[in-house]
C-alpha cells in the first residue's frame, strides 16, 4: 500500500445557501492519476481550488503529503496547478515561464536556466525556450503549462480541464501525451473533467462527482462495469435507460416493466420492493442483434424492434431502434465485423441482452418518469 | 430604365465616397490646422525675431539666448519639470490602488459607484475645484480653523502658497486621467494569470512586479504621459494655490505675452516648454521600453 499524497477529510464548502462541496472525503495514492469526473456545476472546480488553496473549506481538512494545509497560502503549498485556459504569462518567453517558479524560490539564474531547459527538453520543446507564448501551437502551450508546474517537482499536480479548449484531434493526442508524461514523471496528478472519456482513458482512479458529493469512486473499469448509482450508470459511458416498476423480484435480479408494458430483466442494485419505481440500464455493447432468433445468443430473453436509423461512426457505430410494443428507443452497438451494416430503416429485427450485465436501481427522486 | 454601371458612374461613386470621408474629417482637420498648426507656425516665426526699433524686426536667436543666460528662467523651467515629474509619480502611486480596487476587487454596483465617485469632481470646472481647495486651505479657511478648534495649532496656519499645496492640487486635478487608462489596462489582465503566479510560489510584491506591472505598462505609460503633459502645461492650479511662490513656467509665458507684451519672448518660452515635454516623454518611453503608439491606444 503506497502512501497517500492527498487526503480530504469531510471537506465542506458553501456559497450562501448553495452547498458546492458536501462533506467530501477521499484520498489519492502517491504516483497515481486521479480524476474527478462530473457535470458542470457539480462542485469539482471548487474542490480543486480548495486543494490549490485559492479558497478555504468551511469545515473539514485537506492534507497534502501528510501535512494539513489549513491556513497555508497557495504559494506555500507543495501543489501546482495547470489552469483551464493554461494562464501562461504572455509577457515572458517560454523559458521564462518555465523558470518563473524557480525564480520565486530564489534559485540562481544559471541553475534556473539549466533546469527549465532540461524540463522543456523532457516535454519535447527544447528549441522553444526563446519563443514567445503566442508563437506556440495549442498542444505546445499545454506542454509548457505542464512543464512550468512540474519543474517545481510538486507533490501534486492539479489539472483543471486543461484539454477543454483544444479541438477534438488535438485533445485525443494530448490525452495520450498526458498519460505518458504522468508515467514518465511519476507525479501524482489530480485531474478534473466533465468528459468521461478523458477520465476513463487517463485515470488510475476516478471519483464521479454530483451535487457536491462523490457518487462513486473506483477504477475506470469499476465505474463502467459496476456502477453503484443510477447517476454513474447514466453519466459514465453510453447507456440505455429504461424507467418502470418492479413486477418480479428475487434475491439477485429484478423484472422491470415500463408504463406501456415492456418487461426486461436486470441485476438488482439497492433495496427495492414490488411495484417500486426503478430505472434499468443496458449498455449498447451488451445487447446483441439478429434478424432471426437463431442469431441471438442462446438462453437470453429476446425482444423485437424496428430499425430507426443507423448511426455510422467507424468503430463506434450503432443502430437506433424502437421496441415493437412500446415504441421505446433502444441503442445497440454494431459488431466490428461489419455484420448488420446493411440494416435499413423500418426493418424488423430481434435483440437480446444478458440480464446479468444489465443493472436496475431504485428510481432517484425527481428523476423518475422522465421517459419510457 | 435600368442603369448600367459605367466607368463614369464608378468614378462618380468613388468621388462621392471620398467626398463623404473628407466631410467627416473636415472638423478635425480644421481644428488641427486652424487652431494648432497655424498658430504654432506663427509663434515659431515670432520666436525667431528680435525687435530692434519700433515696428522693426530682424531674425535672431536672442529670445532663446535670454532663456539660457537668465538664471531665473532656467530655475523656473527646471523646477516646473521636476515638480511635474513628482506630481505624475504621486498621481500614479495614488491612482494605482484606486484603479486596482475598481478593476479587480469591486463587483457590480459598488464598481460603478466607485467609478462615478472618481468622475464627479470633474463635473465641476477646474476653476471652481481649485477655489474649493482655497476655501479649505487659506488661513481663514476650513482646515486651519478646524485645527485650532481641535487644539492642534494655537493660531490658524496658512496652508496656501506652499509647494506641497501645489502638489496636492496638481495630483487631485490629474487623478482621473491616470485612473481611467489604469482601469482599462488592469481590467484586461486575466485573473488566472495572477492565480497562476501565486500558485507557482510568487508572493504579493512578486506578482505585482512580474505580472501586474508588465501587463499594465502601456496603461501606466499612457496615464503618465497625459498627466505629465497636463501638469507641465497647467496654469490655474499652480497660480491659485501657489500664488507668487509657485514659479511655474506657464506663468512666465503668460507674463511675457500679457504683462510685458513681449510676444517674441513668450513664443520662445512656449517652444521651450514644448521641447521639454517632448524630451521628457521620449526619455520616459525609452527608459521603460514602451512605444508611444501602444501607450496612446490605451489612453
Amino acid at each position: 500500500m503506497s502512501t497517500a499524497d492527498l487526503v480530504a477529510d469531510a471537506v465542506v464548502k458553501r456559497f450562501a445557501e448553495h452547498v458546492a462541496v458536501d462533506s467530501l472525503s477521499f484520498s489519492v495514492a502517491h504516483g497515481s492519476f486521479f480524476s474527478i469526473l462530473g457535470p458542470s456545476g457539480c462542485g469539482k472546480t471548487t474542490l480543486l481550488r480548495m486543494i490549490a488553496g485559492f479558497i478555504a473549506p468551511d469545515s473539514g481538512d485537506i492534507a497534502i503529503g501528510g501535512r494539513s494545509m489549513q491556513g497555508v497560502a497557495p504559494n506555500r503549498r507543495p501543489v501546482n496547478m495547470v489552469f483551464q485556459q493554461l494562464a501562461l504569462f504572455p509577457m515572458m518567453t517560454v523559458g521564462e515561464n518555465v523558470a518563473f517558479g524557480l525564480a520565486r524560490r530564489g534559485v540562481a539564474r544559471a541553475e534556473r536556466v539549466r533546469r527549465s531547459h532540461a524540463m522543456l527538453e523532457r516535454v519535447g520543446l527544447g528549441q522553444a525556450a526563446a519563443k514567445r507564448v503566442d508563437e506556440l501551437s495549442g498542444g505546445q502551450r499545454q506542454r509548457v503549462a505542464i512543464a512550468r508546474s512540474l519543474v517545481l517537482e510538486p507533490a501534486l499536480l492539479l489539472l483543471d480541464e486543461p484539454l477543454g479548449a483544444l479541438d477534438l484531434k488535438l485533445r485525443e493526442h494530448m490525452k495520450i501525451e498526458l498519460k505518458q508524461l504522468q508515467a514518465a514523471f511519476g507525479t501524482t496528478f489530480v485531474y478534473i473533467t466533465h468528459d468521461q472519456s478523458e477520465a476513463l482513458v487517463l485515470s488510475d482512479h476516478v471519483g464521479v462527482m454530483n451535487q457536491g458529493r462523490f457518487e462513486q469512486q473506483g477504477t475506470p473499469q469499476d465505474l463502467y462495469y459496476r456502477p453503484q448509482t443510477p447517476f454513474v450508470a447514466s453519466f459514465v459511458g453510453a447507456n440505455n435507460r429504461i424507467v418502470g416498476r418492479v413486477t418480479r423480484l428475487d434475491r439477485e435480479s429484478v423484472e422491470l416493466t415500463t408504463a406501456k408494458g415492456w418487461s426486461i430483466r436486470a441485476l438488482k442494485r439497492g433495496a427495492m420492493a414490488l411495484d417500486d419505481a426503478v430505472e434499468g440500464f443496458v449498455r449498447p455493447e451488451v445487447a446483441s442483434l439478429g434478424r432471426i432468433q437463431a442469431e441471438l445468443p442462446a438462453g437470453q430473453p429476446w425482444h423485437s424492434g424496428e430499425v430507426q436509423s443507423l448511426l455510422f461512426d467507424g468503430a463506434n457505430s450503432a443502430v437506433l431502434l424502437t421496441e415493437t410494443v412500446t415504441r421505446r428507443e433502444f441503442r445497440i452497438a454494431l459488431p466490428q465485423t461489419g455484420q448488420f451494416s446493411d440494416l435499413k430503416p423500418n426493418e424488423k429485427v430481434l435483440f437480446s441482452f444478458d440480464p446479468a450485465r444489465a443493472v436496475c436501481f431504485p428510481a432517484r427522486a425527481g428523476a423518475a418518469g422522465q421517459d419510457g | 430604365m435600368a442603369s448600367v454601371p459605367t466607368r463614369a458612374n464608378a468614378r462618380q461613386a468613388r468621388w462621392h465616397g471620398r467626398f463623404a470621408v473628407s466631410l467627416l474629417l473636415a472638423p478635425a482637420v480644421l481644428w488641427l490646422g486652424a487652431l494648432i498648426i497655424l498658430p504654432h507656425i506663427d509663434l515659431a516665426i515670432l520666436s525667431f525675431r528680435e525687435r530692434v526699433a519700433p515696428r522693426q524686426y530682424v531674425a535672431s536667436l536672442a529670445q532663446y539666448k535670454i532663456f539660457f543666460t537668465e538664471p531665473l528662467y532656467w530655475h523656473v523651467f527646471v523646477r516646473t519639470a521636476v515638480m511635474s515629474v513628482v506630481a505624475t509619480f504621486l498621481t500614479l502611486l495614488l491612482a494605482f490602488p484606486m484603479a486596482w480596487i475598481i478593476a479587480k476587487l469591486a463587483q457590480g454596483r459598488a464598481r460603478s459607484t466607485l467609478f462615478i465617485l472618481c468622475l464627479i469632481p470633474f463635473w465641476v470646472s477646474e476653476t471652481v475645484r481649485t477655489l474649493g481647495w482655497m476655501i479649505l486651505l487659506r488661513e481663514s479657511g476650513v482646515l486651519p480653523s478646524l485645527l485650532v478648534k481641535l487644539g492642534v495649532t494655537a493660531v490658524p496656519v496658512e496652508f496656501l502658497y506652499h509647494d506641497a499645496t501645489i502638489m496636492v492640487g496638481l495630483v487631485y486635478a490629474s487623478l482621473l486621467f491616470m485612473v481611467i487608462p489604469l482601469i482599462s489596462s488592469l481590467e484586461s489582465l486575466d485573473n488566472s494569470l495572477i492565480e497562476a503566479a501565486y500558485d507557482l510560489g510568487a508572493n504579493g510584491p512578486a506578482v505585482l512586479r512580474t505580472i501586474v506591472i508588465p501587463h499594465a505598462a502601456p496603461g501606466i505609460t499612457a496615464g503618465c504621459i497625459v498627466v505629465f503633459m497636463l501638469t507641465l502645461g497647467s496654469y490655474l492650479t499652480p497660480t491659485l494655490l501657489g500664488g507668487k511662490n509657485s514659479q511655474w513656467f506657464t506663468e512666465q509665458i503668460y507674463t511675457q505675452f500679457i504683462t510685458r507684451f513681449n510676444w517674441e519672448q513668450g513664443a520662445a518660452f512656449g517652444f521651450l516648454l514644448l521641447a521639454l515635454s517632448t524630451a521628457l516623454v521620449m526619455l520616459g518611453l525609452r527608459l521603460t521600453g514602451q512605444r508611444f503608439g501602444d501607450a496612446m491606444r490605451r489612453a
